[in-house]
């Protein structure tokens, strides 16, 4: 068994990383354990990227009593930790024909919920404010408040502040059992071996659930719920100035038409559950029914431009609200599961709630002295004028080559995602870090040098540089290696 | 920041930059430039070790590394600035040109003139919204070309190829060679995208299926490909799901089509022309900003590099007469139309003073495939002339020149049109 | 037994539909032909088809770890696999000029592989 931490929190995603943020303020020993390559890369790296305002959720649920809470701290905490925000206010639009009276019961929801400065706006200032609107829009809620962020930037982020505070990190690291002892929680066990702690929170996304059941809890049951969409180039000439919902259904707020923080026009999700967890298929079906219904909302958008087709899942609990408390069966163990939109809004709300729960079941918050607040700004090329990158040039020379040219991103940046706390080591991990390979081309000019780059840096064979997850390795053999085996077996 | 001075400056060190430069400095204009974002010249060409180029322009046929290094070696040969690994960032339309390398930090060149030759990029996945995973092994061709004849390595060993374009099929026969299993290529429209002689060298020759009228509809596989999904389609393209099966492969190449790279044309408000994706151009390849031409990929698709280098001799010819103060306007612009069965047409307009009038050749593609073809040529509406062709391909571009007669007579003409329809009493 | 074959001619990139009409060996008419080339493409591709073949060969301090070559003149398409095996076990010392002969004669055709670029030395 390992030296023994205060708190082990499993899972990585929006929800570990914040808690692992939160908790790193305090005096305590505490491990982040993922079983994939890099942080972020379940639920967080694949929804619709938005700090919701808080008119949603129902003021009886936890939702809606983090979600405005998380929506108001992330201003702060994106300025300190430098994660692109951008608080451009969402838009509930009804159309002709639509029941426009849950328009008005969302600004109720809202007013409950304490969301500010929302307003119920005419077709006027719609068309006004979002002129490629349908022109059968009648009216819409506007919420300023609500904005957009790079969810798996956020994750990393708190991931980064958290290691500086002194939090170990721990990737590839799967949890096979939560270890117990007369009812209280003692440490885990992982396919990198066991670790000893007091406290252990379960903030494994899709797979809370069974690592609930490790310990006996049965309550929680966790279905993936799949969400597709296109995401468009950001050079795509057709503006949408604000998130865009259409009339929310009774189970999803329907196909959201937004720019993402980087300006890429993003449509989504479809709301399907599903059978498996691994479950990301794009469908025929799927992509039809998000293209139709961004229509509905921007009849003018046509698919040119678009990059990709994603899909991700979200990781509903029966209750549909997120499920966060102390086990009562087990001391030292806390669920916080069932968390889907607005998790990520929520994310530092949920954080601190669960440090309260933390401190309830007696673990002890005593600040740090030294705690440092700030996560140091990584450079980002593409954001940034061509007299600022002639500075960053004439202080380093290595930001003068471009790798990924679609994105602006040079060959210090990509040593910098690799090198840095919490480092990138697959090519989707640059990608998130860095946006080589999200752009226009994705990934056809700069593919091959950051597959070299990463074999480089990390002392590897580029034949065992990974995309993501398992085996998917992009290149299979060295030239000539077939040759003997196969050739003749071709003639 | 360098800030440096040049009569031109040319935005790639591909077969188009490369011929453009040398053309121009041939005309009289030596201070010439060359930027190159890769390690060395020769754009795609180095990738292209298979043979079949310089069939026109030099009467031989070479490989493409072989067609690069005949130009390489001329351009240095006349000591033209060149500037690898130096990725330009910006164009301004008053011709000022933003660059960064590693070696000299951020660059910001004065250029007298601008030829844009930055090439093409491949239609990706994404693009086409195919539905499935997001497994590793699903790439566009010409990335596993550069992976296997630049980097050494084979990206996988099941392959499947969707799309017949030119560099799917010597994909196929590339990989086939080294050792890969190509299992087939598979063509959504009823006819290949690419050239006839790929077709026969690259797959009949391999036994390697072409399976025209299907396309993929479903990609599996978690960590690395581990199948695709093809279905045959109905004559609207539309898949038949009663046709779909599966084939195990651990990699997709795509080779659905190429797009003219003009990110930078845009920064510099040059307009593009929506059938083609690059720049509207003149008979000089001067795009709608003065002194910034274009030529190669970057202004349309080639079937055949020695067409990119007829093309950028044009451009580079005029950039130099453009520098020298010598490239007149008439203050009419004869518009070029692209007429039935026609996809598009380069120049798009005629509009330089008669002096500069010798030869006109007009590029262009046709639509849908035809056998037994009629080119017909209008001016105003008026039926000019006509030329036959025993067959016409999308894949395959077509040059027809304009008649001298026509040349002289042009001041008096609005628009010229071209059609490419079936021989008549056929 | 006479047999006939659509050939697309590839001897230069205009692709003519030849017609081969032929028993055994032996050629008995062709038609479709724009060009003369047509004629002797059609007659070899019956009897005995031959290619180019171009590959890369393994660089050892090259700039590249490969260095592309072809064949000088074209090898009968039967010969394909077993010469890249040749070639794939090669392994060249840069630098490399373009035309430099890497193998003799290979398979005994009469055809040389040349490298067909320049491959300097890494630096």
């Amino acid at each position: 068994m390992s030296k023994k931490y205060d708190v082990i929190i499993i899972g990585a995603g929006i929800s570990g990383c914040a808690v692992a943020w939160k908790l790193a303020r305090y005096n305590l020993d505490i491990l982040l354990l993922e079983k994939e390559a890099d942080v972020a890369t379940g639920t967080t790296k694949a929804n619709t990227a938005i700090m919701h305002a808080g008119y949603n959720a129902d003021p009886d649920k936890l939702k809606g009593r983090l979600n405005v809470k998380g929506n108001e701290e992330i201003r702060e905490v994106s300025k300190k930790l430098n994660i692109p925000y951008k608080e451009i206010g969402s838009l509930v639009v009804g159309l002709e024909g639509d029941d426009l009276s849950v328009i008005d019961e969302l600004y109720q929801k809202g007013l409950k919920n304490k969301v500010k400065n929302m307003e119920i706006v005419d077709r006027d200032w719609l068309f006004e404010h979002e002129p490629n609107i349908s022109r059968d829009a009648v009216k819409a809620l506007w919420a300023p408040t609500a904005g957009v962020i790079t969810p798996w930037e956020a994750a990393l982020a708190m991931a980064q502040n958290a290691v500086a505070n002194g939090v170990e990190v721990k990737l590839q690291t799967a949890v096979e059992d939560v270890l117990t002892e007369e009812g209280k929680v003692v440490g885990v066990k992982t396919n990198q071996g066991d670790f000893a702690a007091d406290y252990v929170v379960n903030s494994a996304g899709l797979y809370a659930d069974e690592i609930a059941k490790m310990v006996g809890i049965e309550k929680i049951n966790i279905t993936p719920r799949k969400g597709e969409y296109y995401i468009y180039d950001h050079a795509k000439d057709f503006a949408v100035n604000h998130v865009v919902f259409p009339i929310p259904t009774p189970i999803s707020k329907g196909i959201v038409v937004t720019p993402t923080v980087e300006n890429n026009l993003l449509i989504g999700p479809t709301s399907e559950n599903v059978e498996s967890k691994t479950d990301l298929a794009t469908t025929k079906e799927g992509l039809k029914e998000v293209y139709e219904g961004a229509k509905k909302l921007y009849p003018d958008l046509d698919l040119r431009d678009t990059i990709r087709v994603f899909a991700g899942l979200r990781a509903a609990d029966d209750t549909e609200d997120f499920v966060i408390e102390a086990a009562e069966n087990v001391k030292g163990f806390v669920n916080v599961a069932g968390i889907q939109s607005p998790g990520l809004a929520s994310s530092t709300a949920i954080a601190g709630y669960t440090a309260d729960i933390l401190r309830d079941e007696g673990l002890t918050l005593s600040e740090k002295k030294n705690y440092i607040e700030t996560r140091e700004e990584p450079v980002r090329f593409y954001e940034m004028t061509n007299k600022e990158r002639a500075k960053m040039v004439d202080q380093n020379k290595e930001y003068g080559q471009i790798i990924c040219r679609c994105e602006t991103v040079s060959y210090k940046e990509i040593l910098d995602a690799i090198n840095s706390p919490v480092g990138a080591r697959t090519v989707n991990a640059v990608k998130r870090r860095t946006r080589a390979g999200a752009g226009r081309c994705q990934a056809g000019f700069c593919g091959p040098r950051v597959v070299d780059i990463l074999a480089q840096e990390l002392g590897i064979d580029p034949t065992e540089v990974k995309q993501e997850e398992g085996n998917s390795q992009i290149l299979e053999y060295k030239i000539k290696q077939l040759l003997g085996s196969r050739v003749m077996g071709n003639a | 920041m360098l800030n440096l001075k040049k009569d031109l400056v040319v935005i790639g060190g591909g077969p188009a930059g490369l011929a453009a430069a040398k053309k121009a400095y041939d005309e009289g204009i030596e201070d010439v430039m060359i930027l190159e974002r890769d390690f060395e010249l020769g754009g795609i060409l180095p990738q292209c070790i298979h043979n079949g180029f310089g069939l026109h322009y030099f009467k031989e046929e070479l490989t493409g590394p072989e067609y690069a290094q005949r130009f390489i070696n001329d351009v240095k040969e006349r000591n033209i600035e060149i500037k690898l690994d130096t990725m330009v960032l910006d164009v301004t339309k008053d011709r000022k040109v933003y660059a960064m390398n590693k070696k000299e930090g951020f660059l910001e060149i004065e250029a007298g003139a601008v030829v844009l030759a930055m090439g093409c990029r491949e239609r990706t996945s994404g693009a086409i919204g195919i539905p499935g995973t997001r497994p590793a092994g699903v790439i566009t061709a010409g990335t596993a070309q550069r992976y296997t004849n630049i980097e050494g390595f084979v990206p996988g060993d099941e392959v499947v190829i969707l799309g017949s374009g030119d560099i799917g099929l010597i994909m196929a026969r590339r990989m086939k060679l080294e050792g890969a299993d190509v299992k087939a290529v598979c063509e959504l429209l009823p006819y290949t995208g690419g050239l006839t002689r790929n077709v026969v060298q690259c797959l009949e020759d391999y036994d390697i299926p072409l399976m025209l009228n299907h396309t993929v509809t479903a990609i599996k596989g978690e960590g690395r490909l581990e199948a695709v999904e093809i279905s045959e389609v109905d004559e609207n393209l539309k898949p038949i799901p009663a046709t779909a099966k599966t084939i195990k492969a651990d990699t997709l190449l795509l080779s659905v089509g190429l797009i003219p790279e003009n990110e930078l044309s845009k920064k510099a408000d040059v307009v593009l022309d929506d059938r083609t994706g690059g720049p509207i151009v003149n008979e000089g390849r001067e795009t709608n900003i003065e002194g910034i031409f274009a030529c190669g990929n970057v202004l349309h698709v080639h079937d055949l590099v020695d067409w990119v280098t007829e093309e950028s001799q044009i451009a580079g010819a005029h950039a130099a007469k453009y520098i020298k103060n010598s490239f007149a306007k008439t203050n009419k612009c004869v518009d070029v139309k692209a007429g039935e069965n026609v996809s598009y047409v380069i120049p798009q307009k005629i509009e330089l003073e008669a002096g500069d009038r010798k030869k006109i050749p007009l590029y262009m593609r046709v639509s849908t495939p035809l056998t037994a073809v009629d080119i017909n040529l209008y001016a105003d509406g008026e039926k000019l002339y006509s030329f036959s062709e025993p067959f016409a391909k999308p894949g395959e571009m077509i040059s027809v020149p304009l008649a001298q007669k026509t040349l002289d007579d042009l001041d008096n003409l609005n628009e010229i049109k071209v059609e490419i329809i079936e021989k008549e009493g056929e | 037994m006479i047999e006939t074959k659509t050939l697309t001619c590839v001897a230069c990139p205009k692709g003519c539909e030849v017609t081969v009409e032929y028993e055994g060996d032996e050629i008995i008419d062709i038609k479709g032909n724009a060009c003369p080339q047509g004629q002797d493409y059609a007659k070899e591709e019956i009897v005995a088809p031959t290619r180019i073949l171009p590959t890369t060969i393994r660089v050892k301090n090259g700039a590249l770890p490969l260095c592309p070559v072809k064949t000088t003149k074209q090898i009968p398409l039967e010969n394909m696999f077993e010469a890249m095996q040749i070639i794939g076990k090669k392994e060249i010392e840069a630098p490399v000029k373009m035309g430099e002969v890497l193998i003799e004669n290979i398979m005994n055709t009469g055809a040389d592989i040349v490298a067909t670029r320049d491959m300097p030395e890494e630096i």
